[in-house]
């Protein structure tokens, strides 16, 4: 058994996220290699081969692969697989523009988002926006991964000797998709998928305006802000601060979720979240049906009211 | 140039699942079935591209079982122009579901492969993916704006931290995320037009498509529950509770 986890980058370090994909390789056991794609990107590989466990280090550098298109990279992790039993990535926007392009490349049915494992063939994922859980056993000789990062406790540490990094030759453009530009939302808080406290708004916040009221309140807790899709689809907060099925899965110690009614949808992205908090003026909201502490009222008299108990 | 369109027919994502009693599946007899909503929103955009005169024919395939054929009808009862069912008794994991609509679109010859990005009963996101890597397409995902420009797709994905801007080459697949549009609604006189509408009926030997199982499903079970939560009176009770008892505060 070959393991070959694909890494996430910005071309100069390695995503945190790397590490939970480490976490599940070890549970599959044998040979852990990690691969690194990207444009002089070989400090990442430096920095990746002092990650305990690893055995060997894969490096493709090319102009092609600097904005992460899929066209050029997917068909770069198909050619890896030869010994390699398995190929797990991170759950996130970049595993869903790789990993399901190179399975299909290498003839295979990928499994994402796996919350387990449970043998070397045998997952267990979420379906129905976490209503039900699957176990399914791959009946393909190589399975694709993707590794839900709640699910997994990230391996930390360093190994004292790094491995081995080794160039691997790659194709190129594909000349199918041309990167054009990104609008990147500047971070001043915790990534929400990192974050400790995430204090969520809905369509009850009412207004960009009254997330303001939540900023405050987060930047007193070092808290990441969320939204549900109805706040994102009503202009309130940015589409990646979306925290739901489709949006970020996330799972902090402490979940805040501030004028939310609580859709199927949205519970299913804060469900492993240690603890729930809901503050909502419509008792019967069915947010109140998973938090684990509920306070009913209107949010903008009970906001300043918390800020200022905080201070106590 | 035309349009292919995928649309599943999934339980209505807004109604709760139940585990089958046989722990193999979801309770799917006597639940209120829908069409999968990212699909509708890729639907509502290849729609709006005929309007505007870019597509000149929109087709809606989708594979299952007999009952698919309602979800094909209201696709057409939408404004598709006809619709193609690839009969299966299974509903295919996205590999072969991919592989159907790659065979669908090399005897189709659509220039543009509008899908959902993701379906609202299996979650897996994948199916766009691998049906561009089958065709050698380009792939434009989570899109929340497509525009069409000398030939090329210009895209809008949503990513995890923001939003790429990618320019994609004709024929290319794309996916539809939520924020791409507000689907419109099926209006009577268009229902009833539907029916009259042809739908095309093929199988998976037709496509030559094996449909071997992938992925064996050995067990469906809820999700362990949350312990009960309370309400608490007011925000001092709040901080308190959440310092001492949940110990998240410090």
């Amino acid at each position: 058994m070959s393991v070959l986890i694909v890494v996430e980058h910005d071309n100069q370090a390695p995503r945190e996220n790397f590490r939970y994909a480490l976490a599940a390789a070890g549970q599959l056991g044998g040979q852990i290699e990690a691969l690194v794609i990207g444009e002089n990107c070989r400090a990442v590989a430096d920095i990746v081969s002092h990650a305990p466990g690893l055995a060997a280090v894969r490096v493709a550098e090319n102009i092609a692969y600097k904005n992460g298109l899929a066209e050029n990279c997917a068909p770069l992790i198909a050619e890896q697989v030869g010994e390699i039993t398995h190929v797990i990535m991170a759950a996130g926007s970049l595993a869903r523009m790789w990993l399901p392009r190179a399975a299909a490349l290498a003839d295979s049915q990928m499994i994402s988002e796996i919350i387990g494992i449970e043998a070397a063939d045998t997952f267990v994922r979420p379906i129905y926006a976490g209503n039900a859980f699957t176990t399914v056993q791959s009946l393909d000789a190589v399975k694709f991964l993707s590794i839900r990062t709640t699910a997994f406790e990230p391996v930390t540490g360093d190994a004292d000797t790094p491995c081995k990094v080794t160039a691997i030759t790659s194709g190129g453009d594909s000349g199918l998709t041309e990167f054009i530009g990104e609008r990147v939302s500047a971070l001043e808080r915790p990534e929400l998928t990192a974050a400790q406290i995430i204090i969520s708004g809905g369509r009850g916040v009412g207004s960009a305006d009254n997330f303001k009221l939540l900023e405050a309140l987060a930047d007193k807790l070092g808290a990441g802000i969320g939204a549900s899709r109805a706040a994102v689809d009503e202009g309130y907060a940015p589409n990646d601060f979306q925290v739901g099925q489709t949006g970020k899965i996330v799972a902090p110690d402490l979940y805040m979720a501030v004028g939310i009614s609580g859709a199927i949808q949205h519970l299913a992205g804060i469900r492993d979240s240690k603890c729930i908090v809901a503050i909502n003026k419509d008792a019967d909201a069915p947010i109140f049906e998973i938090a684990d502490y509920g306070l009913v009222g209107d949010l903008f008299e009970i906001i300043p009211q918390l800020q200022a108990a905080l201070e106590e | 140039m035309k349009a292919l369109v995928t649309v599943k027919r999934v339980i209505d994502p807004y109604v709760k699942v139940r585990v089958r009693a046989d722990g193999l599946d979801v309770e799917k007899n006597d639940v209120k079935m829908a069409m999968n909503p990212f699909c509708e929103n890729a639907l509502e955009e290849a729609l709006r591209w005929k309007d505007n005169g870019v597509v000149t024919e929109v087709v809606a395939m989708s594979a299952g079982g007999a009952d698919t054929a309602e979800t094909l009808r209201m696709a057409l009862a939408m404004g598709a122009d006809r619709a193609i069912l690839v009969n299966t008794e299974m509903l295919p994991v996205p590999l072969i579901a991919a592989k159907l609509i790659a065979a669908v679109a090399r005897r189709e010859k659509p220039e543009v492969i509008w899908m959902g990005k993701q379906a609202a009963d299996g979650d897996f996101n994948q199916t766009g993916q691998m049906v561009a890597a089958l065709l050698g397409w380009g792939q434009g995902l989570f899109l929340s704006a497509a525009t069409l420009e000398d030939g090329t797709v210009s895209a809008d994905s949503e990513v995890d931290n923001g939003i790429v801007n990618v320019r994609i080459k004709l024929p290319c697949v794309l996916t539809a995320d939520l924020r791409l549009n507000q689907p419109r609604y099926a209006t009577l006189p268009n229902i009833m037009k539907a029916r009259r509408k042809p739908m095309e009926e093929l199988t998976a030997a037709d496509l030559g498509v094996d449909l071997s199982p992938r992925l064996k499903v050995l067990r469906v079970s809820e999700p362990p529950p949350r312990p009960s939560g309370r309400k608490v009176a007011d925000a001092q009770e709040l901080v308190r509770v959440l310092r001492e008892e949940a110990k998240v505060l410090s």
